[in-house]
């Protein structure tokens, strides 16, 4: 089994989609000739041609609003926002359009779209380069929200969210694009939406993460483990809709809870998990649910020591573990 | 102000008794320390003094009632005087055991706080660690904690249901010491209820036949057959016998026994047998121990238990408390005494527990030997068969001795055959080279 990096899983995914199924196309800025700023389309355009690969204008309402049109004549459009910083043009065609259109039509129409977009920071991306958005979109029913975390991953969650009926946004985690490396098999797999992955088995405490937080977790557990403390991660894949069970297990089982998460602390995603373990897991639990995330501040700062003040990493993760086992 | 009556925990894992039988009736005087009813618990029956002196205002529960150590009996008082009405007139209204269903809803009543357990600041209680003490009736004070500023964590309390096992009998707390809290006649099995249901009395319900007899369980029954349940599910039992010549026991016997019946003292062969078993344990420290998950335990002091038949109503194991430091007359005393107290049913609680190690002497009934059960947490019963002259090879020759067959039944996860054998071998040495 070849080892690559989550880019390249993601372009695997993209390639055989484009190959097993004409309808599927690509729409992005930069998606065509030039395969993509991060690459992810490398190779596409000069295999699929310029009917299926498409560069779009700068315009991000068009590319999800074309997308939309697209889907509705029977297409399976993968629409590319460069970064998820630029979504926000594009907010109003996938809430007020894409998410409401099956609900809508009463079943009659639906979108079978996908929105790829790189989010998150420590790249040294600053303001308009640096955004986790996945809370706007979770809060939204009638959009799945899918954040890979490993290779294997982003092949199989891409591929099933591409055969979805309905739109899924789909945010990779940019700073692993390259980071992040591990085995995917050559041949067809499918990752089904709506399942976490118990990535690490502990009995101290549960931590909830996803996306580059779960790769940093995972590190983190891996410290830990050395100083006896047990961490069971959870890599929860899907954030809407999302495996209830699984996370409700894992706290039942540890009695700890901590979610970690890149976003802003106030109304991000983890609170949500939060919550739910509050409601449905309460006589579990032997600590408050704790979540780790970054600061109230309005963007995730240029200044590299001020980037590094905002991004969470593995010691920051393993001193927030490391503080609830010893509740 | 008037005195409770409360029914005492009768021993360390005595949590219940029945009221057998009141000796005052309401309206009458008593003086303190004077008898006021017999209660019969799992292992003896005994008197329950007055605590005070008074006129007995009300009578709360009715002979043949069984409840927990702890509830409110009675009432003692100035005759006309009030009983405190939140346990008072509720008490003498509280329902009785048939009528679960009212008292259903009385169960997440607290668990009353022990006077004799100073309460110390628990911190914060979790909500999973306020279920599992409630599910496993934990007293929190008795938990450890190992938290931040020693809270009482999830593993805490788990570690310590599980040191103690789901029933929460053997770490009790002297609730006898506590005021019941006016929740009166709580049936025990809900009080002290367990996750695993005594296996030996969850056979009920099975249909009685036409012309079949159902014989209700008597607590020592009940009791009895919980304890040989566990102790086969708990210990593997191995048992290996032994052959003893008492000729020099019969010897020495029959020089002594008008001696030791001058001093009012009955020299029996159990005597001998005990003498031997607690010398020989002495040697073997690891035969007087008892297993448990975190290590062995061996115990520093021999108490001999003396399994004791009660006829067709059960048997009791009255205990020989440090028998290794006893003489042959000491212990000749004490089994004399604790038998015949047994069978009056005049043992007192502590006298039945506390054994390291039993002896059953079925040779009593004609057996010749016998694989007898543990008596849990100990590491092995000695089983003494019916002694008999039998016909023996002695330096090629055929002699007349009197013979007994002992067997010792021991835990296999504690001793192996061999040292099980050699344990043995030294008990069969001591007596038969008896001096």
């Amino acid at each position: 089994m070849p080892e690559m990096t989550l880019i390249d899983a993601v372009r695997m995914a993209m390639d055989e989609e484009l190959a097993r199924d004409p309808n599927v196309i690509i729409i992005g800025e930069d998606v065509g000739v030039r395969g993509g700023v991060f690459r992810a389309t490398m190779g596409l355009h000069e295999k699929y041609g310029s009917d299926r690969v498409i560069d779009s204008p700068l315009a991000e309402a068009s590319i999800v609003g074309v997308g939309i049109g697209a889907a509705l004549y029977g297409m399976r459009p993968i629409c590319e926002i460069q970064f998820a910083d630029f979504i926000h043009p594009a907010f109003n065609q996938i809430i007020n359009e894409a998410a409401k259109m099956y609900y809508r039509s009463n079943g009659d129409w639906t979108v079978p779209m996908v929105i790829r977009t790189p989010y998150g920071g420590g790249i040294g991306g600053g303001l308009y380069h640096s955004q986790s958005l996945e809370a706007f979109f979770t809060h939204t029913p009638g959009l799945k929200v899918v954040v890979p975390s490993t290779p294997y991953d982003a092949k199989g969650l891409l591929k099933s969210a591409v055969r979805d009926p309905n739109p899924v946004m789909f945010f990779e985690p940019k700073k692993g694009y390259r980071l992040i490396k591990g085995e995917v098999p050559d041949e067809e797999y499918l990752v089904p939406l709506g399942k976490a992955n118990v990535t690490r088995e502990g009995t101290d405490v549960s931590v909830f993460a996803y996306g580059m937080m779960h790769y940093y977790t995972m590190q983190a557990a891996e410290k830990l483990a050395q100083e006896g403390i047990s961490a069971e991660v959870i890599d929860l894949r899907t954030l809407y809709p999302v495996d209830r069970d699984a996370i409700l297990a894992s706290v039942e089982k540890t009695g700890k809870a901590l979610v970690v998460y890149e976003d802003n602390l106030t109304g991000g995603y983890g609170a949500e998990i939060a919550a739910l373990i509050g409601e449905h897991a309460f006589t579990s639990l032997d600590a408050p649910v704790r979540r780790l995330a970054g600061p109230d501040v309005p963007a995730v700062p240029f200044s590299h020591p001020m980037q590094d003040w905002f991004m969470l990493n593995p010691e920051k993760i393993a001193a927030a573990i490391r503080d609830l086992a010893g509740f | 102000m008037p005195t409770k009556v409360i029914m005492p925990q009768l021993g360390e894992s005595v949590v219940e008794g029945t009221v057998t039988k009141w000796l005052k009736q309401e309206g009458e005087l008593i003086t303190e320390f004077d008898a006021l009813l017999e209660v019969n618990t799992d292992k003896v029956d005994t008197e329950i003094p007055s605590p005070a002196t008074g006129t007995v205002l009300k009578l709360l529960v009715p002979e043949g009632t069984t409840v927990t150590a702890g509830t409110i009996l009675a009432w003692l008082g100035e005759p006309g005087e009030a009983i405190p009405p939140s346990e008072g007139p509720a008490a003498a209204a509280a329902p009785a055991f048939s009528q679960t269903a009212e008292v259903k809803s009385k169960v997440p009543a607290e668990a009353p706080q022990p006077a004799g357990v100073p309460a110390r600041d628990l911190g914060f209680i979790s909500p999973v660690v306020a279920r599992v003490a409630a599910d496993h009736q934990v007293d929190l004070n008795k938990v450890t904690g190992t938290g931040q500023g020693g809270r009482i964590t999830k593993k805490d309390v788990l570690a310590f249901v599980e040191k103690r096992g789901s029933s929460p009998t053997a770490a009790a707390i002297p609730i006898w010491e506590t005021p019941a809290d006016g929740d009166l006649f709580r049936p025990t099995e809900m009080v002290f209820q367990s996750d695993q249901p005594s296996q030996a009395t969850s056979q009920g319900g099975k249909p009685v036949k036409a012309g079949d007899q159902l014989v209700p369980h008597t607590t020592i029954r009940r009791s009895i057959a919980d304890h040989m349940l566990k102790s086969k599910h708990t210990s593997p039992h191995v048992t290996t016998v032994m052959e003893v010549d008492l000729s020099r026991v019969v010897a020495h016997r029959a020089a002594n026994k008008a001696a030791f019946a001058r001093d009012g003292v009955n020299l029996t062969f159990t005597v001998y047998f005990i003498t031997a078993l607690s010398r020989a344990l002495k040697d073997f420290p690891l035969a007087n121990s008892s297993w448990s998950e975190e290590g062995l335990i061996l115990h520093s002091a021999i108490n001999i238990g003396m399994a004791t038949s009660l006829g067709d109503d059960g048997l009791i194991v009255p205990v020989i408390k440090g028998a290794d430091g006893l003489s042959l007359l000491g212990i000749a005393r004490a089994v004399n005494d604790l038998a015949n107290r047994a069978r009056l049913r005049k043992l007192q609680p502590d006298e039945v527990q506390g054994g390291t190690f039993t002896i059953t002497n079925h040779g009593i009934s004609g057996s010749l030997f016998a694989t007898p059960i543990i008596n849990q947490p100990q590491c092995g019963i000695l089983g003494v068969g019916i002694i008999q002259k039998r016909a023996v090879v002695i330096n090629d020759a055929i002699a007349i001795r009197p013979m007994v067959y002992i067997s010792l039944t021991f835990d296999h996860r504690i001793l192996d055959g061999a040292s099980a054998d050699n344990f043995l071998a030294r008990v069969v040495d001591l007596l038969q080279n008896w001096s």
